[in-house]
Parts: structure tokens; C-alpha cells; sequence
């Protein structure tokens, strides 16, 4: 059973922890960066940082809104990134957490090709063409362990489970929040594992908050593998 | 905290204003989260949107400085309205006594006033007794219990208050008067029985000329709206790190002994004196006047220090203690006023760094020049014990000799810490402390062994209080954080009664009410006395289960001060009857059984009670006789809305902070605190309405770093999310100056220049202040020349004041004047 992560935006305080925690987890090293005038840091994701608290000051409604989006992978229930790759032993969907991995071999893709295909923009490339980006922390999970972000959150404004109850959980918790934010909504729920909550429209959040139309989407020989089916991968086509 | 963490998920509404919680108690949003999950409202006020404010169903700004301003009117809205909570302001606060006749306020001075201080650098100071309340035949204050005597507190409140109107409010604080009416109107609401409201403040009213009083303005707030002593209320300081709390009831400060006993004075030339000088006296036999049992606590202490040493032929070592000279001040800025003037050649930093932390930071490191000496006790090298080799220092003119002793990180030791909401928790040790680094215990036994080795074989002068010092918290010669608990809860020095039961020599006093005057008890800490018994140490319980009142109490985990009260004066959570105001989130109640209308037995249920006697009332409304009032910690038993004790007045007052961008105080024509402490050396320069530093300063946190920085800047992952000292400003203010966003730019005071990077944004506004427009910014303080290793990112304390509150002496860091220019 796939494994979910439920990141309600409206009661993160943007403190960071995840982003720190993610780090930790993996040991990845800091990125040099500089203040460029603004609390977000670094600028944007990278091969070595896989979670990043988006931040933007939006005026809504003639109220100043303050607006986080922890971005990370979204662990697609069918992933554009894994359909295009098409090689098990570069990006492979774990079956028993749902969680999308990205190997050493992935070095071996089209990096462009891969990133390209991800509607939400996550994948990461490193100089000598590694891809990376968010695991779904799978080595904790299968040691009965929670993402290390999750654990880290304070408010609890990341919950993580299985999917169908985080699904009804994310559901349960629209009907609540809508109450405060009319505009609320969850961001392509059927779509992906990990389901952001927003209170406004979510492009204010990030640019690929919601699966993006002209990014993603299939390439022709993607499609044909899908269309194939089974059979695409003992014909590699 | 009156209350504590969890305690705030019981919260109808929440006031978070002189502090940022989101960003810098993060985990407290937890609670915060959860109480507006159940509908509980969040207002955030803050001169600009911070993290916390962008969580709240209510946002307003106002000018650093002018918190009284903003509450005075909270006062006055609630007053006009009729919105405080009768019954409670009439049984249990101050609000009914009657103030003498020569108690007077004038033009922003209240009578008694005289220019100039006893006590260095004050500006001026009252004659506190002309502020004393009516006494009856009996030396109990007179009271009138209909609020309506023209000279009770609460009519002298009410024309205190009626100056704080909406216009002049709005003029002085640049809050919009809607704004203003829509935060009075929804905290006011917490009036009503059965719901609380809460506050949650740190630095943001503490550092200012006038921090007591933005604290004692918001207290009179809770007590006219019933709000202390219930669930989801209190009044409650964020501290700013784990055991800020632990250290100051052990005494971190000057003025004060374990557990909040007086730092004696000289002119207390005796133990007897002392006693008699420090234990109110109350002829109120419905006053439980707590502090009565002063000496006991005091001699328990003695006892603790001195050992077999302390005797009463003399005195239990009373005259080996240092006293205070009457009249002078030995706070931080007088620390190093005294050492900057030459008058200090030695000292210890001791988990501190004063040179990046204290307020007008270059005056410290240059007092730290004239030191012969610095021992350096720290995890880390820092600005502090590197000060001669800092920014404009030439090392081969600066004499000091400085010694760095590595300590152990908080992880590598056992002990204790007290968090904000009073919770004594054990912590076990996890590695081994690395290198030769020590824990800071095993540093300060050596370091005693070694002066009382000195002093033993040494013909110096007075030493008696270093040979008599009791100094055995050891086992296998290293220091044993379990013999330090259980001295500060605390032994029976010998057998003895008490309260009609046999007391073994040598076994832990079970809690504070059996410690005795005679010295027959220890306690290093009164406060403490409960922590560790012969139950057990109480601090390191991990019980889950929470008290029937199901408000998260958790009784059974950790430990808390005083004999594990979890709400502070509880006992006014109920009615005169002992009937909870709140049903449903009720914090005691009284059970005790009834015949006839009367209570014959005594019982509560819930937290532990503020003292268990019976309630003021039978069920019939018949006055008992031998209850007490809840304020059992004050003399008379009630709250104080009128405070007589204050330095700077019973009441509060908007002055304007000792540097300011108005020309005006809109209230009076005092402009600053008449009793505030300025300090006038060569280094402490500063200037009010001055058109060269046009703009209103402040300094803050953020969630990234802590303190001064020094264990995270040296963090690269949290470096990497805050990499620089910034100044943030509106966009108002960069358009005025030609500032693009992200480029460095230079922020100047009277005192020094630095160097920022400019972070402009939506979150601060201009303020209209009087009819002009004043512009605000603000920098955060963690940051030092010592690392990064660039050098570039200084201390934003270089650019803050020499001024501070008259009652605790702490800086004004949080309202200051500054100029932004371009590099």
C-alpha cells in the first residue's frame, strides 16, 4: 500500500525545521548562499537540497499574505519522471511505500528528458549528471520511522501515513479550513502522494504548485510505452 | 509563565505582541495551532508581519515603544464599556482599596517625584510612600468593595486611563484607530465568564525604558478580565532559552537570592535585621501574606551554603555573604560601566558572550581592554574571549590575559533545566563531553577547591565565607548533579517535629512549608523545595497521565515551582464560593463536604491549590474566617492593579523611548521614563530628534539562529538559510533612499555603524505618527564578526542604547534611532 504525506500550507509557520531535518537525514552538505533579500534560502531546489520552504508575500484581498509552500517531490501515483526513464535501475517506484527513488544510473537518462517530464519541476541534476530529489525519507519509513520532515514539523502541519487515510484525512481537513479560507484547496489529490493544502490560489505559492500544462505531460514515446503496456519493456521501445 | 506551554491550547484568544512566537518559540505553535483548531482567536501586534502575524486572524503594527500607548486604551475601552469581569476585579484585586490623599498624578509624574537618583545613573526617583494605601484601625488596607470611592484604585484606573483615547492612541502608536477597536473588541471579549485570553511576550516589552510597566499595563488587563489563575490565561513570558527560567530562580540576577529572597544590603547589618527588612507584615487575617515565612527560607538557605558552619550564635553565617551598597547598582550595564571606568580587572564570561550581546556592544569590548584578566568558559571561541583581536583592535596595545576553559555541550551532561512554564526536567547525559572539555559543574568545583585551598593556607583577609562554604557535590571526584538537586530542596539538618510528625537528620524535606527559621532545615532554593524528596527526584517523572480536569496539566511529568502548581494563583479560577468560573475548563474546585449551608471539610480537586483552606464563602454566602484570599504572595492578598511597589509609578505611563523620532509625548510633557537609567560615559552616546538618524530601530530573532549565534552560526546548514546580518524595511523607505532589495547597505546610530544586507519588503510600513510619516526598521542580533569567517556580518548590538528600565535595568535594545544609507 502506498505510503502519503498531507502538508497543510495553512498552519505552517515556515520555521524551517523540515527543510533542516531533510538535510540532516540525508547529510547533504550546505549550499554557499547569500541573502538576496528575502528569508527563502537557497533560491531554489537543488542536488543537494531536496525540500525547500518556498515564501511569498502576496496581497489578498487588500490583506498582506505571507505565503509558504514546503516544495518537495510529489511522489506521482503514476510518475512522468519514472514512465520516462523507463529503466528500473535508474528510477524505480518502491512498491512497498509508493515512494518514486532516483539511483546512481540515473546518471545514465536524458537528464533534461527527466526533469522536463516532471509537471511540478523537482528533479535535480548534479555536475556530473546524477539526478536527485526527495525519497520519501524510504529507508526511515521502513524502519518504522517517519519522514524526517514530518517528524521535525512542530505544528503539525505535515501528517504521513497510508495513502487512503491521508486522502480522507486531506478531505476532512478541506471541509474544516474551507471554513476560514474559502478558496481552499487541495492540490492534485488523485494525482500524487504528497497532497499540499493551500488557502489561495496556489499559483501565488510557486509556479509549480499544481501540476503545470506546459511542462510534464507525455512525450510521444512515452505514450506508446503506455499504450504498450506490459509489453513496452520486453520490446524497450 | 503564570501558566504554561500546553495550557495555551485551552485559550479563547490569544495575544501575541512583544514577541514573535512563531519564529522564535517555535514549538509553542504547536499549542497556538491547536487552540485556534478550537475556534480560538490569534492577534498578532508587531511594528512588522512576522511569521507569527502571517498565522493571525488579526494583524496590526505599531511604532516600537508605544505598547503602553496601545494598552492604555485596551484599558480604557474595557473600563468604558463595562467589559471587565465585576465579581473577580471586586473579590480578588487590588481595585477596591483606597489610595491615600497624597498619591497624585500630574502631567506624566506621579507625586513623590525627585530629580537626579540615589542609585548612579537614574534619572530621577520617587518617594514610593506617598503612593500607600488607607488603612483601617486594624492596619488593614480600607477597602470599598463597590469600586465606586473616588480615591479606590479602580476610580483613580478609570481617570488614569480616559487621557489613553483613540486619537491620541492612534497618533502616538501610527496604529489605525479601526485596527485599534477591532484588537480592544476581541481580547476584551475574554471578559466574560468562562473565557480566557492569553498573552505570550518576551524581549519585544521587556527591553525597553518602560518593560516592567508594558508587562504590569498587560497584567492589569488580565486581572480586569478574570483572566489570571484560569486555564488559557496568565500573563506568560517566552523565554529565550531552556533554562532562562532555572537560572534566574537560582539568581542569575543581581538583586535577588535563590528564589526571589533579597540580595541583602549593607545597612541590613544583621540576620535579624535582614529578616525584618525583607518579611511584609500583614494584620489581615484573611491575608495568607506567604512572605511572612521569609526568614525561614532565608536561614534555610544560609544553612545550605554553610553547612555545620552556619550556627545561630552566628547568625548561620549571615555576615559572611557580600552585601550590596545602599543606593548602588550591580547590574549588567553597571558591570561594565564599573569595568569601563577601570574599576574591574578580572572576570569570568560563563556561557555568555557580553561582546556581541549586550546592549552598545563597543563600549563592552572596549571595557574588556582594561581587564588584567578574562577567563572565557564557553563551547566555543567567540567574540567575547577573541574581543582583543576584534575589529579595530590592535592586540599588542590591549593587556588582558584571557583564558579559554572548552565547556560541555548541553547534551554531554546530567542536570536539571526549568523551562518557561516553570517545568523543572531532568536531563540524562548522552556522549561524553569531547576533548578536554568539562561540564560546567565539574568547572566550578575545581575552581572552588582551589580558592578554598588559597584561602586555607593563605593569611588573606576575611576568609571565613571561602573556608566555611559547604562544598561537597561530588562523587568519585567529579560533580554529582544529583547532590546539587537535593541541596537545593533541601535537608533536616537534624531531628526534629514537625507539623506534629518526627523528622530524621539527614532525609529531604518534603516540601517549603516544613522548612524552619532555627536551622534545623536546608534548602538551597525554597522554591525548589519539593523537587527532590525522599520519593524520589520529581523532575525526571515521565507519568502521562493528566489530572481530572483533563487541561493538560500532566501532574506526574517533570516538575514544576512552587510544590508542583501547575497555574499560578489558581485559586482565583474560582469563584469567592470555590465554584470554577469556567465549567467546562476548570483549573481547581472545592469539594469539601456542606451541612446546613456551611463547608465542613476541606477538599480540593484539580491543580495543586494556591494554598488549601477553605474558600472565602459558604455555599449560603456566609464569610468564612479562616479562609484566605488567592494572592497569597502579596501582602494584602489581592492582586495589584494599582502597583505602589514600581520604581516608575503605580500605574503605568506612555513615555517615549530615550531615543525617538518625535519631538512630542502626546500624553504629557514628560518625554522619557523620569526614572529611566542613562549612562553618560565618552562610549554611550545618544540622540533623540535628530534629523541624522531619522528612523525608528529595533533588533530581533529569527527562527534560523540563536542568541548571539554562536552555536549556529557555526551551523552551515542554518547558515545557509540565514547567511547574513539583514535590515529589513518597506518599500516605502527603499524608495526614499535609492535601496534595491538585497544590495548592503550601511546602518548608523549614535553609537556605530553597520553593515547590512537590505531585505525590503511588504511586512514593514511606514508609520504616520502625530501627522508625520515615521519609517521603522529592524536587524536581528545574532550575528558577530567571528564567524563567518568574513568578518562582514557584526553584531547588531553595536547600534543599540545606553539606557534601560528603572526596576530591572535592562537595555532599551528593541526601540532605538537610526539612520539607512546607501554603501
Amino acid at each position: 500500500m502506498s505510503k502519503s504525506i498531507f502538508i497543510d500550507t495553512t498552519i505552517c509557520t515556515a520555521c524551517r525545521g523540515c527543510q533542516v531535518a531533510c538535510k540532516q537525514w540525508h547529510d547533504l552538505p550546505a549550499e554557499k548562499t547569500i541573502n538576496v533579500g528575502s528569508y527563502q534560502n537557497p533560491q531554489d531546489l537543488s542536488f543537494d537540497t531536496y525540500k525547500l520552504v518556498r515564501m511569498k508575500e502576496e496581497i489578498i484581498n487588500g490583506r498582506l499574505e505571507w505565503l509558504f509552500f514546503p516544495d518537495q517531490c510529489r511522489h506521482c501515483v503514476d510518475a512522468p519522471c519514472l514512465e520516462t526513464a523507463f529503466d528500473e535501475n535508474a528510477i524505480y517506484r518502491d512498491p512497498a511505500t509508493g515512494a518514486i527513488l532516483y539511483t546512481r544510473e540515473s546518471k545514465k537518462l536524458d537528464a533534461e528528458e527527466i526533469t522536463g517530464s516532471c509537471p511540478y519541476n523537482i528533479p535535480r541534476k548534479a555536475m556530473d549528471g546524477v539526478l536527485a530529489k526527495c525519497d520519501m525519507c524510504n529507508d526511515r519509513i521502513h524502519n518504522g520511522l517517519q519522514p524526517a520532515c514530518v517528524t521535525a514539523c512542530p505544528t503539525g502541519a505535515m501528517t504521513f501515513g497510508d495513502r487512503e487515510e491521508i486522502l480522507a484525512f486531506a478531505k476532512k481537513r478541506l471541509g474544516k479550513v474551507k471554513q476560514k479560507f474559502a478558496k481552499a484547496m487541495l492540490l492534485n489529490p488523485d494525482e500524487v502522494n504528497v497532497i499540499y493544502l493551500v488557502g489561495f490560489d496556489p499559483q501565488l505559492y510557486s509556479d509549480y504548485a499544481v501540476a503545470s500544462s506546459d511542462r510534464g505531460g507525455l512525450s510521444r514515446s512515452v505514450a506508446l510505452r503506455k499504450m504498450m503496456g506490459p509489453f513496452a519493456k520486453m520490446m524497450r521501445v | 509563565m503564570t501558566n504554561h506551554w500546553i495550557d495555551i491550547r485551552n485559550s479563547d484568544c490569544i495575544l501575541i505582541m512583544g514577541s514573535n512566537a512563531a519564529e522564535n518559540h517555535p514549538i509553542s505553535f504547536k499549542y497556538v495551532t491547536q487552540a485556534m483548531e478550537k475556534g480560538a482567536k490569534l492577534i498578532s501586534v508587531d511594528p512588522r508581519f512576522t511569521r507569527t502575524s502571517s498565522k493571525a486572524d488579526i494583524y496590526t503594527a505599531l511604532r516600537s515603544g508605544t505598547d503602553i500607548a496601545f494598552l492604555g486604551g485596551m484599558i480604557k475601552y474595557i473600563l468604558e464599556n463595562n467589559l471587565y469581569n465585576k465579581e473577580y476585579t471586586a473579590a480578588y484585586t487590588n481595585a477596591p482599596f483606597i489610595v491615600g490623599e497624597s498619591y497624585g498624578f500630574n502631567d506624566g509624574l506621579f507625586s513623590g517625584y525627585k530629580k537626579g537618583g540615589e542609585e548612579g545613573p537614574s534619572l530621577g526617583s520617587y518617594d514610593k510612600s506617598k503612593w500607600a494605601f488607607e488603612m483601617d484601625g486594624n492596619k488593614v488596607p480600607k477597602m470599598d468593595r463597590t469600586l465606586k470611592h473616588k480615591r479606590s484604585v479602580f476610580q483613580l484606573l478609570k481617570v488614569h486611563y480616559s487621557r489613553y483615547d483613540l486619537d491620541t492612541v492612534s497618533k502616538v502608536t501610527g496604529t489605525p484607530k479601526e485596527d485599534l477597536l477591532e484588537v480592544y473588541k476581541t481580547y476584551a471579549a475574554t471578559g466574560a465568564t468562562g473565557q480566557a485570553g492569553t498573552i505570550m511576550y518576551a524581549m519585544g516589552w521587556t527591553q525597553h525604558t518602560v518593560g516592567t510597566q508594558n508587562i504590569r499595563t498587560m497584567a492589569m488587563i488580565q486581572l480586569l478580565l478574570g483572566n489570571m489563575g484560569v486555564a488559557g490565561g496568565g500573563v506568560n513570558a517566552l523565554r529565550g532559552e531552556s533554562n532562562v527560567q532555572g537560572s534566574t530562580d537560582h539568581c542569575l540576577l543581581w538583586h535577588i537570592w535563590p528564589g526571589y529572597l533579597k540580595t541583602a544590603r549593607a545597612s541590613n547589618d544583621s540576620l535579624d535585621a535582614y529578616n525584618t527588612k525583607w518579611t511584609p507584615k500583614s494584620q489581615d487575617p484573611l491575608s495568607a501574606n506567604w512572605w511572612s515565612n521569609y526568614p525561614k527560607y532565608s536561614v534555610s538557605m544560609l544553612k545550605s551554603f554553610f553547612g555545620k558552619n552556619a550556627t545561630k550564635s552566628n547568625q548561620f553565617g549571615y555576615n559572611w555573604l557580600p552585601k550590596v551598597d545602599d543606593g548602588k547598582a550591580y547590574s549588567w550595564f553597571d558591570i561594565f560601566d564599573d569595568m569601563y571606568k577601570g574599576d574591574i580587572s578580572g572576570f569570568f564570561a560563563w556561557g555568555m558572550n557580553p561582546a556581541c550581546s549586550g546592549s552598545n556592544v563597543s563600549k563592552i569590548r572596549k571595557s574588556m581592554e582594561n581587564l588584567d584578566w578574562m577567563v572565557n568558559v564557553n563551547i566555543f571561541d567567540n567574540e567575547t574571549g577573541s574581543f582583543w583581536k576584534g575589529p579595530d583592535k590592535d592586540p599588542s596595545k590591549i593587556k588582558t590575559e584571557v583564558f579559554m576553559l572548552p565547556a560541555a555541550v548541553f547534551v554531554e551532561k546530567e542536570g536539571s533545566i526549568t523551562n518557561s512554564g516553570r517545568w523543572m526536567q531532568w536531563r540524562y547525559q548522552g556522549p561524553k563531553p569531547l576533548g578536554n572539555s568539562r561540564p560546567d559543574g565539574d568547572i566550578i568545583m575545581e575552581l572552588g577547591h582551589r580558592i578554598k585551598e588559597k584561602y586555607k593556607t593563605s593569611d588573606s583577609v576575611f576568609k571565613d565565607p571561602i573556608v566555611n562554604l559547604k562544598w561537597d557535590y561530588e562523587t568519585n571526584g567529579t560533580y554529582d548533579p544529583h547532590k546539587a538537586a537535593k541541596e537545593i530542596n533541601g535537608y533536616f539538618t537534624k531531628d526534629c517535629t514537625v507539623k506534629g510528625k518526627q523528622c530524621k537528620k539527614g532525609t529531604l524535606v518534603p516540601s517549603f512549608a516544613w522548612l524552619q527559621a532555627d536551622g534545623s532545615t536546608s534548602s538551597g532554593n525554597w522554591l525548589y523545595c519539593n523537587s527532590y524528596t525522599e520519593k524520589g527526584n520529581m523532575s525526571a517523572r515521565k507519568g502521562q497521565k493528566d489530572a481530572p480536569n483533563n487541561i493538560g496539566l500532566f501532574p506526574e511529568f517533570a516538575w514544576c515551582w512552587p510544590v508542583n502548581r501547575r497555574i499560578l494563583y489558581n485559586r482565583a479560577s474560582v469563584d469567592p464560593q470555590g465554584r470554577p468560573w469556567d465549567k467546562k475548563d476548570w483549573v481547581v474546585k472545592f469539594a469539601g463536604e456542606v451541612k446546613d449551608g456551611k463547608y465542613v471539610s476541606k477538599k480540593w480537586l484539580g491543580d495543586v491549590p494556591d494554598g488549601g483552606w477553605y474558600p472565602l464563602e459558604n455555599p449560603d454566602g456566609s464569610k468564612r474566617k479562616d479562609a484566605k484570599h488567592p494572592f497569597i504572595m502579596r501582602k494584602h492578598g489581592h492582586a495589584q492593579i494599582f502597583g505602589p511597589g514600581r520604581a516608575d509609578g503605580p500605574f503605568s505611563e506612555h513615555y517615549e523611548p530615550l531615543e525617538c523620532p518625535v519631538e512630542k509625548n502626546y500624553f504629557s510633557s514628560q518625554m522619557v521614563n523620569p526614572t529611566a537609567v542613562v549612562y553618560s560615559s565618552k562610549a554611550d552616546a545618544h540622540a533623540t530628534c535628530d534629523p541624522r538618524f531619522p528612523f525608528v530601530g529595533t533588533t530581533y530573532r529569527v527562527s534560523e539562529h540563536w542568541q548571539t549565534g554562536l552555536m549556529t552560526r557555526p551551523q552551515e546548514w542554518l547558515m545557509e538559510l540565514q547567511p547574513n546580518v539583514f535590515v529589513e524595511m518597506s518599500e516605502e523607505l527603499a524608495k526614499l533612499r535609492g535601496i534595491k532589495n538585497g544590495e548592503r547597505v550601511n546602518v548608523s546610530s549614535a553609537r556605530a555603524t553597520l553593515e547590512c544586507t537590505a531585505v525590503v519588503t511588504k511586512r514593514f510600513k511606514p508609520f504616520t505618527i502625530g501627522y508625520a510619516t515615521v519609517h521603522q526598521v529592524g536587524i536581528p542580533w545574532h550575528y558577530g564578526w567571528r564567524w563567518p569567517s568574513t568578518g562582514t556580518e557584526e553584531s547588531a548590538n553595536l547600534l543599540t542604547p545606553p539606557a534601560g528600565d528603572p526596576n530591572t535595568r535592562i537595555p532599551e535594545t528593541k526601540a532605538f534611532m537610526v539612520n539607512v544609507t546607501k554603501l
